[in-house]
Order: structure tokens, then C-alpha cells, then sequence
């Protein structure tokens, strides 16, 4: 009895000493709203980063520095609150000792956690937030998606090469940060590559505003090459009918607030043969696409949406930049990530100085009401 | 309007002669000449001012954009007008019946579109013939079903209490109707789901397929055409009604002395019930008019902009006069659109200062009577 217990302990003793050997932990933080009006974001962004977290540990772990870690993903819902998101940083740093943090989704949240995070030095990468004062936090902050004066960039470079425009009409809501900052950018860049921009029309408002009626007969007047429908998809697919019902035959244009299953039925015939441009398609045919969204699928049901997309990405990213880091100490994984050039599923990936990515947007066209898949653009 | 004027010019005409030394027959007739001259010569003066200070306007407009450019706006303008006049045509004859401002008349637009929108997509989904014509009547007798209730339930307890309370009353039905509306389905017990619309985007189905027009160089769409000539045909209607009829003889005589019609025999209830009715009922056309035009309905909030907007024509129009509610309409519509083209980033604003403007100088409107309140 006693003898079997001996050995039955040794055992044990044994098989313990085996795992630790062998498997490590190393822990990642992650943050996002699982409560609140930003609720589906953050499920989106939680499944991304368990995917590649998964897919990892399935492997047996990650390689740093020549021994094998399990990831620990320690996820803290931040309500969409940025007091809360500020509490989640902290915790994330001193109880779990993380070694570093992706999230989180909303740019008020990144911005109320960054601060905290730069201090304590460890590395942070945003999947979504998109305001530019994000990075500009510090050297330990990066962020997985594109800003939005890169996307009127990206329009525009694909307005003036691939449709051959040389001027150019722009429509855009004055009340609304985000549609007002593509304009502008979309003006700068489509001058800078030679174009004009004949016609820059604004509404106040699309929950007041129905009728573009005097807007596009301004356009039509100026006679553009191409007309940039800056709006999310229902005031843009309200513009592309009124557009046509008036004689407009020129091509419409558009950013990631096209980007719904609905803009097609509510668009019909107007806005059949229109561009916009995107985080990704899930039509991409490179494998590393198919592939994501085939596992994505498997595991929860669903086409997995942009968010996913780039919090997928995000985890990719700090799993190769630990990787190539060979360390767990904060400033070798920031200078890995600085040094990252890593083909994901949104796109090959480079970072500029201040941590926001440098790659490519996908172009995608609606065709018989579906998203097809055109190419990527870099401005 | 006339009252402070005249006031302000017999003391200015008082207080000149009175250093003339006039008896006192020399100086009542001079007030009177004076201001019998005044209003004569004021008004044909104030209306060559404001005729040449539009066309001045207009002349420059033509100039910078082109004729073209200028007729278009004005068919955009015109087509916009019809949509606020018929929503305006039900807030100015209920106003004018029992001087009740009803709030809810955006969301009875509202109630009306998505009717007609699921009744046209059944329509043609089994191939009904002329869905168009079907769906508008349709949708208009339901809602003036609705608009009746919502008078007996809300309104009528109402009637003789003092009249804050019914248009506190008209803002909570508004209120009431657009959250309701907008519940989604899902969140709902068995009965409410299969009413309420829920708050999301539908397609309107396209009636009418689509035709557009090129006239010397001005496109123009069928269905704009079609909302001009609808909203003319039940302005023509609503007028031979109110004016020809013994119906409309009896509104009229409800909005004149509510207890003397009592006294003549005259049953107010069903007189008010039929005016909600036909109120109603034109704010359901105009709904079924506008998603055909627009193609989309965005949610049960829909109606509270155009609502809105009609309502202010319907008082720069003159509130309680019906063809002041199609002027001030096509007024609101017109300007809006000018201002609008003239530049884009000031159109609303430029279109509220003109009604501003027009209501300093006009405070009854522009075809509205200014009477005394009795007391």
C-alpha cells in the first residue's frame, strides 16, 4: 500500500517536472466591450485573438528564445467605458503581469488604457481604434487597422489609377466626424495625384436628411468623372438612387461605411458596378484568408467580420514579434513589433514610426448584389 | 399684423399735428386718410420690394449656375414642396377644426409608409395589377382608422379642457407611437410582434418602374411628376370638400363655435372624427408618396424630420388655412433646395432664416388671418 503510493507520488512528481520543463506560460492580456452598445464588437475581437491563441497552443506552444510557451489569454470586459478600460489596463499589468495587451476596440478605451501601459512598458496593439492621437501615446502603442485619411487616400489613388477619373465629386455628411475626415483626405490625395475635385457638397445629418436632390444637381452640372459617396450605406444608397433618377451615369465611389449586407437591397440597380474600399474580403483567395475564414466559420458559425479580422491579425502580429523577440521583456517586443513584416489576413504588414500599420486595402465591388473582391490598393 | 402698425401711426400722425394746432374732426380724419393711404400705397409698395428682391436673387443665381442649373433646382424644389405640403395639408385642417397642433402627424407619415410598404410587397409578390393605385387607398383608409382612434382615445376626454393639455397630450402619441413602432420583433410577446416594425432599414418595393425624363437638358423622374400631380389632385379634393360639401360646411361651422354647432344640431364628435380622418389620411399619402420616391424607409423614427419641416410650412403658410399650407410649402421646399445648391454646408440654415424673417413680418403667416382671441 504505502509502496504503491510511493510510486504513485513520484510519479506525479515526475509528470509535473516534465510539464513545467516543457511548457511555460506566458500570458497576453486582452481587452474589450462584451457589455454595452459596442457589445457585438467586442465578441468579435475576444473570438479573433482565441482563434490564433488557439491555434498556437494546439501546436504546443509558442518558440521564445528556444523554449515553448502556452499562451494564457486573460480577457476583462471594459463595458465600453473608458474609467473601466483604464481599471482593466491596470489589473492586466500589475495582478497578471501580462506581457502585453491587445485592445482595446473603441479609441476612447485605448486612449484611457495607453497611458497606463507606456508607463509600465509593455506593448499594446489596438485591433480598431482608429483616432490618430492613439499611437501618439508612446513607443509601446501600435494598432492593427488603417486610419481613416488613409482610406480617402486609398479612394483616391484607385479613383485617379484604376477608373481613370481626372476630376472628381465628393458628398459628405457635415455632421459626422468620421465621413468629414475622408472627405478632406480624399480632396488632399486626389489633388496631389493631379485630379480635381469639381464638386465638394455637404448634408447636415443623415437621420434629417433625405432629399440630395440640390446637391447632386450641382454635381451633375460640374460634370465629374467620379462621385465619392462619403455616407454610411442607407444615405449612400438614398444618394446613388437620386443620383441615377437625375441623369448620372458616372461611377460611385465609397470608404468601410458601405461595408453591410444591406447596402445592396436597399442601393438595387444605382449602386450595381460601385467601389469602396475595406479592411479585407473574405473572397481573397490567398490561403491565409481562406483559411481563417474557413476555421472561423467552423468555430463560431459565422463569416467572420472586419473586427474579427483585425483582432485575428493583431494576435498574429504579437505572436511572431514574441517570437523573433526571443524574450519576454517588453522593449525587445516592441522593437520586434517596429521590425514586423508579417503577411496577414488583412494584408502583407509593415509599421511606420508611430506604430500604425503601412498596408493595403482591399477594393471591392458590388456586383449583381454581392461583394466581389477587385484587389488591394496602396496609396 | 395691421394692429401694431396702425397703432404706431396714429401717435407718429398724433403727435405731428398736435404742434399744428387742428381741431379735433381736422385731426380723426387725418388719422384716418393717413392710414387708409398707408395700407393701400404699403402694401403694393412691400409687394413690387419683396418681387424685385427675388428676382434680384434669382437673377444672380441664374448668372453663377446657369438656367439649366436654375430650372432643375426649382423642379427639386417643387417635387420636395409637394411631399411637405401634403403631411402640412392634415397639421393646418386639424389646427383649423379644433386648434389642436398634432404632434403625431409625422408618425401617422411614418405608420403610413410602412403600410403601404408591406402591402406592396404582398402585391407584387402574387402580381396584383395597378399596386400603386391599391396601396395608397389602402394605406390611407387604415391610417385615418388609426388617426381616429388615437383622436377618441386621447384627444376627445380632452375636448373642452384647457388646450396645453392636448398638445401635451399630441407630443406623448407621438412619442408613444414612434418607440412603439420601433420595437424589434424579438424583444416582444406574441401579439405586440406581430405589429410593431422594428428598428431597421427595409427596401420600399417600386410600384411604378422607374422612368426618367430628359427635357431640354432638365431630367425629370415619373414619380416626381407623380407626387406633384397626387398632391394637386387631394389639395383640389380637400378644397371642393371643405368648401362645396355639407361635411365641410359643418367643419367649417365646428371651427367657428364648437357649443353653436352643438345648438344647431350639428354632431361635433363625428365631424372631428371625420376631419382627423381626412388629416390622417393625406399624412398616409404623403408617406406612401415619399418612401416611393426616396425607395427606403430608415426606421419608425422616419416621420419626425419631414414632420417637422411641414409643420413649419404649414405656419409660414398661415396655420388653419389650406392653401396657405401648399404656398408655405412650396416656399419651405423651394428655399431649402436654393439654399441648399448655393451652398450646401448653410442650407438649412439659410432656408430657417428666411421663415424667420417672413414670420417677423408676417406673424400669422403668409395667407393667415390675424384674429382676435376672444376672452
Amino acid at each position: 500500500m504505502n509502496k504503491k503510493l510511493l510510486i504513485l507520488l513520484i510519479l506525479v512528481c515526475f509528470l509535473f517536472s516534465v510539464s513545467v520543463a516543457s511548457a511555460k506560460i506566458v500570458r497576453i492580456g486582452g481587452v474589450a466591450p462584451l457589455t454595452g452598445g459596442a457589445a457585438t464588437y467586442g465578441a468579435s475581437t475576444k473570438n479573433g485573438c482565441l482563434l490564433a491563441f488557439k491555434a498556437v497552443n494546439a501546436e504546443g506552444g509558442i518558440d521564445i528564445g528556444g523554449t515553448k510557451y502556452l499562451i494564457n489569454y486573460i480577457f476583462e470586459d471594459d463595458q465600453g467605458s473608458p474609467e473601466v478600460a483604464a481599471n482593466a489596463f491596470r489589473k492586466l499589468i500589475d495582478q497578471d503581469e501580462v506581457v502585453a495587451i491587445l485592445g482595446s476596440v473603441m479609441s476612447k478605451c485605448t486612449l484611457a488604457g495607453a497611458p497606463i501601459a507606456q508607463d509600465a512598458g509593455v506593448p499594446v496593439i489596438s485591433p480598431t481604434s482608429t483616432a490618430v492621437q492613439v499611437t501618439l501615446t508612446g513607443d509601446y502603442i501600435f494598432r492593427a487597422c488603417f486610419l481613416d485619411p488613409f482610406q480617402g487616400a486609398v479612394v483616391a489613388t484607385f479613383s485617379t489609377n484604376d477608373l481613370k477619373a481626372k476630376t472628381a465629386a465628393v458628398i459628405f455628411d457635415n455632421a459626422n466626424d468620421y465621413t468629414k475626415g475622408l472627405a478632406e483626405a480624399f480632396r488632399e490625395s486626389f489633388e496631389k495625384l493631379g485630379g480635381k475635385v469639381v464638386a465638394y457638397e455637404s448634408f447636415t445629418d443623415e437621420d434629417k436628411t433625405t432629399d440630395f436632390s440640390a446637391q447632386l444637381t450641382n454635381i451633375k452640372s460640374a460634370n465629374p468623372d467620379v462621385i465619392f459617396l462619403d455616407a454610411y450605406y442607407s444615405a449612400a444608397a438614398l444618394m446613388a438612387k437620386q443620383a441615377r433618377g437625375l441623369g448620372i451615369t458616372v461611377p460611385f465611389v465609397g470608404a468601410d461605411g458601405w461595408d453591410s449586407a444591406e447596402f445592396p437591397k436597399l442601393g438595387g440597380e444605382a449602386v450595381e458596378g460601385g467601389y469602396f474600399c475595406n479592411h479585407y474580403s473574405p473572397e481573397d483567395p490567398r490561403p491565409i484568408v481562406q483559411n481563417f475564414v474557413k476555421k472561423y466559420a467552423e468555430t463560431y458559425g459565422q463569416t467572420p467580420d472586419a473586427l474579427a479580422t483585425l483582432a485575428y491579425d493583431a494576435a498574429l502580429i504579437l505572436i511572431d514579434s514574441l517570437q523573433r523577440a526571443g524574450s519576454t521583456d517588453g522593449a525587445a517586443i516592441r522593437d520586434a513589433i517596429f521590425a514586423t513584416n508579417l503577411e496577414c489576413v488583412s494584408g502583407q504588414i509593415t509599421f511606420n514610426e508611430n506604430g500604425d500599420p503601412i498596408k493595403k486595402a482591399a477594393i471591392i465591388k458590388v456586383e449583381n448584389g454581392k461583394f466581389v473582391f477587385q484587389k488591394f490598393v496602396q496609396p | 399684423m395691421q394692429y401694431p402698425v396702425i397703432l404706431y401711426k396714429t401717435v407718429k400722425i398724433f403727435f405731428k399735428k398736435l404742434g399744428k394746432n387742428m381741431t379735433k374732426k381736422q385731426l380723426s380724419d387725418s388719422i384716418n386718410n393717413n392710414i387708409l393711404n398707408y395700407n393701400k400705397w404699403a402694401n403694393w409698395k412691400k409687394y413690387v420690394f419683396i418681387s424685385v428682391i427675388i428676382l434680384f436673387f434669382l437673377f444672380l443665381y441664374i448668372l453663377s449656375f446657369g438656367i439649366q442649373s436654375f430650372l432643375q433646382q426649382l423642379v427639386n424644389g417643387i417635387q420636395l414642396g409637394s411631399i411637405y405640403a401634403l403631411i402640412a395639408l392634415g397639421y393646418t385642417m386639424i389646427y383649423g377644426i379644433i386648434k389642436l397642433i398634432n404632434f403625431a402627424h409625422g408618425d401617422l407619415f411614418m405608420f403610413g409608409a410602412y403600410i403601404s410598404c408591406f402591402l406592396g410587397n404582398y402585391l407584387i409578390a402574387h402580381n396584383f395589377g395597378f399596386p400603386f393605385i391599391v396601396v395608397l387607398i389602402f394605406s390611407m383608409a387604415v391610417t385615418a382608422l388609426l388617426g381616429m382612434t388615437i383622436e377618441k382615445i386621447a384627444y376627445k376626454p380632452l375636448r373642452f379642457k384647457p388646450r396645453l393639455a392636448a398638445l401635451i397630450t399630441a407630443l406623448g402619441v407621438s412619442l408613444f407611437l414612434e418607440n412603439f413602432f420601433a420595437l424589434s420583433p424579438e424583444n416582444v410577446p406574441f401579439p405586440l410582434n406581430k405589429i410593431v416594425f422594428g428598428p431597421r432599414f427595409l427596401p420600399f418595393p417600386a410600384l411604378i418602374a422607374d422612368a426618367t425624363y430628359d427635357i431640354a437638358g432638365i431630367t425629370i423622374n415619373n414619380i416626381k411628376i407623380l407626387d406633384i400631380i397626387i398632391t394637386v389632385i387631394l389639395m383640389i379634393l380637400l378644397q371642393y370638400i371643405v368648401k362645396k360639401t355639407m361635411i365641410g360646411k359643418a367643419m367649417r361651422a365646428v371651427a367657428f363655435h364648437k357649443d353653436a354647432c352643438l345648438m344647431m344640431g350639428i354632431n361635433i364628435n363625428n365631424i372631428i372624427s371625420i376631419t382627423f380622418g381626412i388629416g390622417t389620411s393625406l399624412a398616409a399619402a404623403a408617406g406612401t408618396l415619399f418612401a416611393l420616391t426616396y425607395g427606403q424607409l430608415q426606421s419608425p423614427y422616419l416621420g419626425i424630420w419631414p414632420g417637422l419641416k411641414a409643420f413649419i410650412a404649414a405656419v409660414l403658410g398661415g396655420i388653419g388655412s389650406i392653401p396657405g399650407a401648399m404656398l408655405g410649402s412650396y416656399v419651405m421646399g423651394i428655399s431649402e433646395t436654393f439654399a441648399t445648391s448655393i451652398n450646401s454646408n448653410f442650407g438649412y440654415v439659410i432656408a430657417f432664416v428666411i421663415l424667420i424673417v417672413v414670420l417677423i413680418f408676417k406673424p400669422a403667416g403668409l395667407l393667415g388671418k390675424f384674429t382676435k382671441e376672444k376672452v
